[in-house]
């Protein structure tokens, strides 16, 4: 109803430079039974748009599941395409909470589209859910609206490291990501629990978001008896190809986005043997995995991955939070409340619940890629069980210590 | 001049102007308020474009970094834990300086030297946006945390964003029309049209075109400012070719050498890139065709192609009295 007339107010705006007809929207009337609004931020152009598709099947999936029904209250779900960039981001959220007037939002999912919101959304006290890494959204920046279902950017590579160390026996790493927030706080937290456990970053390679090719980079690669590489959206596949084509055979280990499962269909034998940490795995055993992946075949016909599951636990937790309230959503404090204090036993990803900075708390699993009857699979071989955010360290020295960057923990010679 | 405030021209104007005040008031919702302020401020930046790509004859496709250099030097400052008035003096000078290296730089060629040159300009200037992370924050931008209460009016407000914005826009329009009807104005379509003439006349054909750079790089630097407070944010996209050219097809869309043109583009652009986008996913598409339909049907832009055929519709009605159009 409001759609239709505010779509034709948008044609008459266009015509007649947003003068005329505008007296013709209609006031919006929030009744008791008014449908649960759900906005999702992604970015379904460029080249972080393979994750950012994914995300959007990833709550149609669940919502399907539900009937579009989350406590007895109807979903009406808006998906806005930020295009990727911060400033974009921004006039979709505002267009998310003040036209729409949403009750939650999914997404977004960069992390620098996360920083140019953040007090934005504090400002208008949106319950947020994203999977986007942005460490200080959770720590030295709390915002109280904000949750991330998914994992910090370090906390997949926390236990990554570890393994990589204990299990692997690395002594040296080169590590590769991309130069954003994403990258530096990916590979600072591999860096950290790396040489803590008796490793050595030798060199940290910074390659920008959109390369054209990664020949210069990859050449760069050597001294070293293991790779990191912590790319993102389908970046992955093209490293992995200029990697393998240059020759190199050391190991490659990587987080939730580098070894993704959506990636597999689109990669080749040139990834055999890497190694990934990651909240989500095809593989896991349960129903509400099974059910979600069949779901995703069925529907998509493609392997569900991180970006996927991710937003599925996101709508799982909005779901959930709306039961703990009988299906209020106006009061904003309690809303954020409630959904901070989920804890869910059957997601994709196992069981979850939150800390008191909204990040979620659950298993990691490294995978080994390998080739089974002609088709690549990520294989779990380690679930590191309840893994938070601060991995082992104390809370209290670590928000003490200063954000992962580029430079921190700086390199030692 | 006296005496002459009921001409339909007049009566338009303040029509206009009465209804942007009420905006607020009968738009419903802050966010196509929010719309609004968006065009404005886009619409002086295009403003600003277009005294050098209508007025000068000099296409820029390196104006969204003098944008982003203001927005960045705002925001740095207040970084640095400056007052919003000192932030904003700096800001509009270093946009200022920095149109005035541009020009140095780029006004020893024209027509396509200039576009290379400006082009060129604007990607060292994203380039070091992106890279020089101490200063700018690399990819992940600068946030700027308030916007300013001038007087206890606090801007954090979006109608209150807005009328601040609509006063710049009017200043700007205004700063505008003097300047279009000053001699200098006239001088500049001298060089424009006819700059070897310009010159045998004894004008200094290279110092107009640079006060004309000044000028554009002062309105560019004014809009790149009020974009960094409606955002609260300012990161190396906004400085990249993608935005320059959007800003030229605003000014070429509405139609370049028209005071009006440059807005009715800016409103074309925002909404399309704002609005409809939300309705259709292919708006990039949708632009693009709208374009190619300007381009075809009304070539010297929107404002001057709708005035044509207005012309031509009342000229095939009985001839009404005479009039006298003074062209801007």
């Amino acid at each position: 109803m409001s759609r239709k007339f505010s779509r034709r107010t948008v044609m008459a705006g266009t015509a007649a430079g947003a003068v005329a007809a505008a007296f013709k929207f209609p006031s919006p009337a929030l009744a008791q039974a008014a449908p649960f609004k759900l906005g999702l931020l992604t970015v379904k152009t460029g080249p972080l748009a393979q994750g950012g598709i994914q995300m959007e099947q990833g709550v149609i999936t669940y919502l399907k599941e539900k009937n579009y029904t989350f406590a007895g209250r109807k979903v009406e779900f808006i998906s806005a395409d930020t295009g990727g960039n911060p400033a974009g981001t921004k006039t979709k959220a505002q267009e998310l909470v003040e036209r729409e007037k949403v009750d939650a939002i999914l997404g977004p999912l960069a992390a620098f589209e996360l920083l140019a919101i953040t007090d934005y959304i504090n400002e208008q006290k949106t319950p947020m859910l994203s999977l986007a890494g942005a460490e200080d959204m959770t720590q030295r920046r709390p915002n109280p609206y904000f949750l991330r279902p998914s994992a910090t950017s370090a906390q997949a590579m926390h236990p990554m490291a570890d393994f990589a160390a204990k299990e692997l026996k690395l002594k040296r790493i080169v590590t590769i990501s991309e130069d954003f927030a994403f990258g530096h706080e990916q590979m600072g937290g591999f860096q950290q629990t790396f040489e803590e456990a008796g490793g050595k970053i030798v060199n940290k390679i910074w390659p920008p978001l959109v390369t054209p090719d990664y020949t210069p980079f990859v050449a760069q690669i050597g001294d070293c008896d293991g790779v990191c590489q912590g790319f993102a959206g389908s970046n992955p596949l093209r490293f992995l190809k200029t990697y393998a084509a240059a020759g190199l055979k050391f190991p490659v280990v990587t987080g939730e986005t580098g070894g993704d499962d959506a990636l597999l269909r689109s990669l080749g034998d040139e990834a055999l043997g890497m190694y990934s940490s990651c909240p989500y795995t095809l593989d896991f055993d349960n129903d509400s995995n099974k059910r979600f992946v069949a779901a995703m075949q069925k529907d998509y016909g493609i392997d569900p991955g991180f970006y996927a599951s991710g937003l599925y636990v996101a709508a799982q937790t909005v779901a959930a939070g709306l039961e703990k309230t009988n299906g209020k959503s106006d009061d904003k404090d309690a809303f954020v409340k409630a959904l901070r204090s989920v804890e869910l036993k059957d997601t994709p990803r196992g069981a979850i619940k939150y800390d008191h900075f909204g990040n979620v708390i659950g298993d990691f699993f490294i995978r080994h890629l390998e080739k089974v009857n002609g088709k690549l699979v990520n294989k779990t071989v380690k679930t590191y069980h309840n893994v938070s955010q601060f991995w082992t360290y104390d809370e209290k020295k670590f928000l003490a210590a200063p954000v992962y960057s580029r430079n921190y923990p700086p390199l030692k010679s | 001049m006296m005496g002459n405030f009921l001409t339909p021209r007049c009566l338009a104007i303040a029509v206009a102007i009465a209804l942007l005040a009420a905006l607020p008031a009968w738009m419903n919702g802050v966010y196509y308020v929010n719309v609004a302020s968006q065009i404005l401020f886009y619409a002086v930046f295009a403003l600003g474009l277009n005294v050098l790509v209508g007025y000068a004859g000099l296409t820029s496709l390196g104006h969204a970094a003098l944008f982003g250099v203001a927005a960045y030097a705002t925001a740095y400052m207040l970084q640095l834990g400056y007052g919003h008035t000192e932030s904003i003096l700096v800001a509009l000078l270093v946009g200022v300086a920095s149109m005035a290296v541009y020009a140095v730089l780029s006004l020893r060629s024209t027509g396509i030297g200039f576009i290379m040159i400006t082009l060129a300009l604007g990607e060292i200037l994203w380039g070091l946006a992106y890279r020089w992370i101490s200063l700018t924050g690399g990819d992940n931008g600068i946030n700027v945390p308030k916007r300013p209460a001038p007087f206890g009016f606090a801007m954090s407000n979006a109608t209150n964003f807005y009328y601040v914005t609509l006063i710049v826009f009017l200043l700007s329009v205004i700063a505008m029309a003097i300047f279009v009807r000053s001699p200098f104005g006239a001088a500049l379509r001298g060089t424009r049209d006819q700059p070897r003439r310009m010159n045998a006349l004894g004008y200094h054909v290279w110092l107009i075109r640079f006060y004309a750079c000044l000028f554009s790089g002062l309105l560019t630097a004014v809009s790149g400012i009020l974009f960094v407070y409606y955002t609260q944010f300012i990161s190396p996209q906004t400085l990249a070719l993608t935005s320059s050219a959007e800003v030229l097809l605003m000014v070429i869309a509405g139609g370049p050498g028209t005071l009006l043109g440059p807005i009715v583009g800016a409103g074309l652009v925002v909404i399309v890139k704002t609005v409809v986008s939300g309705f259709i996913e292919r708006w990039n598409f949708l632009l693009g065709a709208i374009f190619v339909a300007i381009v075809i049907l009304m070539p010297d832009g929107l404002v001057p192609g709708t005035t044509r055929l207005w012309r031509r519709f009342i000229r095939k009605r009985p001839p009404a009295p005479a009039k006298t159009e003074a062209a801007p």
